[in-house]
């Protein structure tokens, strides 16, 4: 894999931010890849789980910042079950969709309202919860 | 029939629209059982999905009004048919429960007096008939048996994760074998009945949802399952109104019927409830076409 370290943020302020936005330690993650490996949604998404959580690590905001994957999670929990680190990785995907919104450049679009016709509410409003910062 | 078993119920959207054959075969069930299901005189939507921020408490107030609500209408337990909502409220209870709380922030913020106390215990309706009803007050109900039934239950996520959430193994969940048993079905064991369908996923990215939807059913069909019974409004949408966007990929996948629990339940012991369609044929019949 390619690592590009990150070099537009004093210190290691993204990673303090996702940090303190999901209550996890991110230096706890020895990349194993549990995470990634179980993840139902991982064949859709740009960086893995686990790939995320590195990134993260590596203070690597721009590669953060235009990350798609993290609005591919279903917030599922199986990484959170599985992880031999006790990391709750959905939270930390979470934290990344709310950086990309106080951005004011979340890298997802909505659906458009003729899509959501046949939509139950329970998708739909669940849907929308994840804009809610 | 036990006697006293009074419980409150927390509806949710979903229930009251798209999952009314969940809702009122659920509590025709519970009335045979001798359940009482006493729905709250007011609640809102629960939240949905329990936001995963740890600093922001806004986003849980909605669950904190529902669960305000169930204390000052006297209720000490409630219960839930939707997973995701059993999911969002008793999440949000624990922030009162656990020992790093939200309580006081809370309700400071809500300038309550005297305060929510977090002793409401939430059910999922799943879990209520495990610790109070026995499988053989099932069996004694039973009018028309399923013999040649063969029911695959699908869990999906929010009634077994996070950990503290979990009301069965979260990697082997079993809660529904010796319901589905006592009605006659065959209860079919699948590895995939504990992955996620996609959930919200699906108004955004329904062709990924469908991936999902797809070896879903196909990992139920080849052990052998006739149809999913699922706890979720949301899993039903998904396993079943995504069949024909998979069959567009997968033309060889055999329909499935998605039916709710609760409904084969009320279908074994004939109970009348509101339906619009027959979730066991009479000429119970593997693979009938059940995509609406
Ligand atoms: S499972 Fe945990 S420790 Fe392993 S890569 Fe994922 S986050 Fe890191
Ligand atoms: S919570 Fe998200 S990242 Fe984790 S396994 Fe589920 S979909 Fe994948």
């Amino acid at each position: 894999m390619k690592i590009i370290l990150g070099n537009s943020h004093p210190q290691s302020l993204f990673a303090q931010k996702i940090e303190a936005l999901s209550g996890q330690k991110l230096f706890a993650c020895y990349q194993c890849g549990k995470c990634s490996s179980g993840c139902p949604m991982a064949e859709s998404m740009d960086l893995l789980p686990n790939r995320v959580i590195r990134e993260a690590q590596l203070n690597n905001g721009p590669v953060l910042m235009s990350c798609r994957a993290v609005w591919f999670c279903s917030s599922c929990f199986a990484c959170s079950v599985r992880c031999p680190k006790g990391i709750d990785i959905a939270r930390i995907m979470e934290a990344v969709r709310t950086l990309q919104m106080m951005d004011g450049k979340p890298i997802t679009e909505q659906p458009s309202c003729e899509d959501t016709g046949t939509l139950p509410q329970i998708a739909l409003v669940s849907h929308f919860r994840k804009f809610n910062v | 029939m036990p006697e006293g078993l009074r419980v409150g119920y927390f509806p949710g959207c979903t229930l009251k629209t798209d999952a009314r054959d969940f809702e009122s075969s659920a509590l025709a069930v519970a009335g045979a059982l001798g359940i009482e299901v006493a729905e709250l005189g007011r609640w809102n939507c629960c939240g949905t999905v329990y936001s995963l921020d740890a600093v922001n408490l806004m986003p849980r107030l909605a669950s904190v009004h529902n669960l305000i609500r169930a204390e000052e209408e006297g209720f000490s337990e409630i219960m839930t048919l939707c997973s995701m909502c059993y999911n969002t409220l008793k999440r949000t209870n624990n922030l009162f429960t656990s020992k790093n709380n939200g309580l006081a922030a809370i309700n400071d913020f809500l300038c309550l007096k005297p305060g929510y106390s977090g002793r409401v215990k939430i059910y999922h309706f799943l879990e209520f008939l495990r610790e109070k009803i026995k499988p053989e007050q099932v069996k004694d109900l039973v009018v028309r048996p399923l013999d040649s039934l063969a029911v695959a239950p699908y869990y999906g996520c929010l009634l077994l994760r996070p950990k503290e959430m979990a009301i069965d193994d979260p990697e082997k969940p079993e809660i529904l074998t010796p319901f589905l048993s006592a009605l006659g079905a065959k209860v079919i064991d699948f590895p995939l009945n504990n992955e996620c369908c996609g959930a919200y996923q699906t108004a955004m990215h329904p062709e990924a949802v469908a991936r999902r939807a797809c070896r879903i059913i196909s990992s139920a069909q080849s052990e052998g399952a006739d149809m999913i019974a699922v706890s979720c409004p949301l899993c039903h949408y998904n396993l079943s109104a995504l069949q024909g966007m998979v069959r567009s990929t997968h033309p060889g996948l055999k329909a499935m019927p998605i039916v709710y629990f609760t409904e084969i339940m009320a279908q074994a012991m004939e109970l009348d409830y509101k339906t619009e369609v027959e979730a066991i044929p009479r000429d119970a019949e593997p693979g009938r076409e059940a995509v609406k």
